[in-house]
């Protein structure tokens, strides 16, 4: 049997350790990087303001784009955010502890494991088809609220649960009804994870590209109501590099879209570490 | 013993015959006391005896622990707490809760002491804020905090916290104020203020207070109550009197071994 010097051996754990960790970063890197040189040169206001022309040139701008993103991002948090906070309120403070909330637990974490491209078929399927919705911003919206609601329930019941049980016991002793204790305590205490868990679903639906291409229908026109087709950012992308010439446009689209998801993870790691620091008790 | 005073007369809180049960397991056993109007009643006892169950029982904090049972019957001014029809967030309201640990909203100081008024229904700023002064002065932490009512109460010392607390209890302005430990969790000096504190507030509120801290129980209580395990861990009240005849002249052997130190 071969015998590594305890010297070796531990050399060897560093340099798989090292090695992970460098690799790791250098992926970052050169994805965020590469994407960042080759599109921000074409980003400009011009860019940003006019619609796409669509065709094989895929010339144009994003605006319509940006946008449909818009409304459909809104429009996802809006439906999104009362569910899972409901359902987050039902699990960490009412739901007792039996067979029927082990099951719902199950369910949501299956939920979080299935593929967004399932979830898709399913809203072509029932909101696009069935519901006739169409393709359009509400059908993708839908999807997207069906796909994000095991993480906005997971993460939002984490934070309410993270708030001492002592401070529920203080409000009930001054004759706070259960309902105030939820509304006035826990929500308020809990809310920076609550917010970090919706931006953590922006990011989330902004990244999303194959459930929507099956249920928002990606026609590159100004939306005009929640029933109008539309393309969102990462759709946008897919198009340009699939069915256009215009690569160049890709790159800046895709330049967009890393800058808005670096923004909102610095968004996110900012309230949560001031969430950690508040439940420590510094203010 | 001078305990009663001005419009404060007679028995607050009446407690007959009281077992109350976790589940199978019995914590207390058939307790029996009348606890009087305006004066601070010690609950003393060695660790695991159901002291801080027994208080619980005054403001049926324990319904919501699951598993947990009530007999017997407790009384608040004739009225009986355990009936059905009995509002607990009422009987909340007259009977507040001083907790062990100093346990403040992360909200700022003003929106602490206000919690209670708003919760039942006070929203008018100028009343607020009346409230918040008067409070805390009742609880002798006006002077120290006036500047900082906008700030966060968890930036507060721990003796801080805890007045606080009181304060916020105040607010609510209830008849009686159930007090867990609340020093065992603070220094000497802030120990000395709350006491000094609960001596004035006696004169006003019927205080009913548990502690392990024997010298705290003989220094601020009128009457005591002493608490003890039985072969089967249920709590049971071993003698019940003024503090004076307890700590000098206590009729029960298990008592007087307790209070001058040989267990416990």
């Amino acid at each position: 049997m071969l015998r590594i010097s305890p010297r070796v051996n531990q050399k060897i754990a560093w340099a798989f350790i090292w090695g992970g960790g460098a690799i790791t970063v250098l992926i970052l890197v050169v994805i965020i990087g590469y994407v960042l040189v080759q599109g921000t040169p074409n980003i400009n206001l011009d860019f940003l303001l006019t619609p796409p022309e669509g065709g094989m040139s895929g010339e144009g701008g994003i605006s319509t784009v940006i946008v449909a993103t818009l409304y459909l991002l809104g429009l996802t948090v809006a439906i999104l955010v009362p569910i899972g906070l409901g359902a987050a309120i039902y699990l960490a403070e009412y739901a007792p502890d039996n067979r029927l909330t082990q099951l719902i637990r199950y369910g949501i974490e299956v939920l979080a494991g299935v593929p967004s491209i399932i979830f898709g078929l399913f809203g072509f399927a029932l909101f696009v088809v069935a519901l006739h919705f169409s393709f359009s911003i509400l059908s993708g919206a839908l999807t997207l609220v069906c796909l994000l609601l095991p993480t906005m329930i997971r993460t939002s019941e984490e934070a309410i649960k993270a708030v001492p049980y002592a401070h529920r016991e203080a409000a009930l002793a001054l004759g706070a009804t259960r309902w105030q204790v939820i509304w006035r305590v826990l929500l308020p205490t809990a809310l920076p994870g609550i917010v970090t868990a919706i931006i953590l679903c922006v990011g989330r639906a902004i990244e999303e590209t194959a459930c929507l291409f099956v249920t928002m229908g990606g026609c590159k026109s100004m939306p005009t109501s929640i029933l109008s087709c539309g393309r969102s950012l990462s759709l946008h992308v897919y198009y340009l590099a699939t069915e256009t010439n215009n690569i160049k446009g890709a790159f800046a689209t895709a330049a967009v879209l890393i800058i808005t998801i670096l923004i909102i993870n610095g968004i996110t790691n900012l309230l949560s570490n001031r969430f950690q620091r508040k439940m420590k008790g510094a203010t | 013993m001078t305990i009663y005073n001005g419009a404060c007369k007679g028995g607050k809180l009446s407690v007959s015959n009281v077992n109350l049960f976790y589940g199978e397991f019995q914590a207390l056993r058939d307790i029996s006391l009348e606890i009087p109007t305006c004066a601070i009643t010690a609950i003393i006892g060695p660790s695991g005896c159901g002291k801080s169950s027994f208080i619980r029982i005054l403001n049926r904090m324990n319904d919501i622990i699951t598993g947990a049972r009530v007999e017997g019957s407790v009384q608040l001014d004739g009225m009986p707490i355990y009936d059905k029809n009995v509002d607990v967030v009422d009987l909340r309201k007259r009977v507040g809760m001083v907790f062990q640990k100093p346990n403040p909203f992360p909200m700022s100081v003003f929106d602490n002491i206000a919690f209670g008024p708003r919760q039942h229904g006070t929203h008018n700023r100028i009343e607020l804020q009346e409230i918040v002064e008067k409070s805390l002065r009742q609880a002798a932490l006006w002077d120290e905090v006036s500047d900082k009512l906008g700030q966060s109460a968890l930036a507060l010392s721990g003796g801080q916290q805890q007045r606080l607390c009181i304060a916020r209890v105040l607010a609510v302005e209830p008849e009686v104020i159930l007090m867990d430990e609340p020093c065992s969790a603070l220094d000497p000096v802030a120990t000395l203020r709350i006491e000094e504190l609960m001596r004035n507030l006696a004169k006003n509120y019927t205080i009913v207070i548990v502690t392990h801290n024997m010298q705290q129980a003989a220094r601020v209580s009128d009457m005591a109550a002493f608490f003890m395990m039985a072969e089967d861990r249920a709590g049971v009240l071993v003698e019940y009197g003024t503090t004076s005849h307890i700590f000098t002249n206590p009729k029960d052997k298990r008592t007087e071994d307790y209070i001058t130190g040989r267990f416990g």
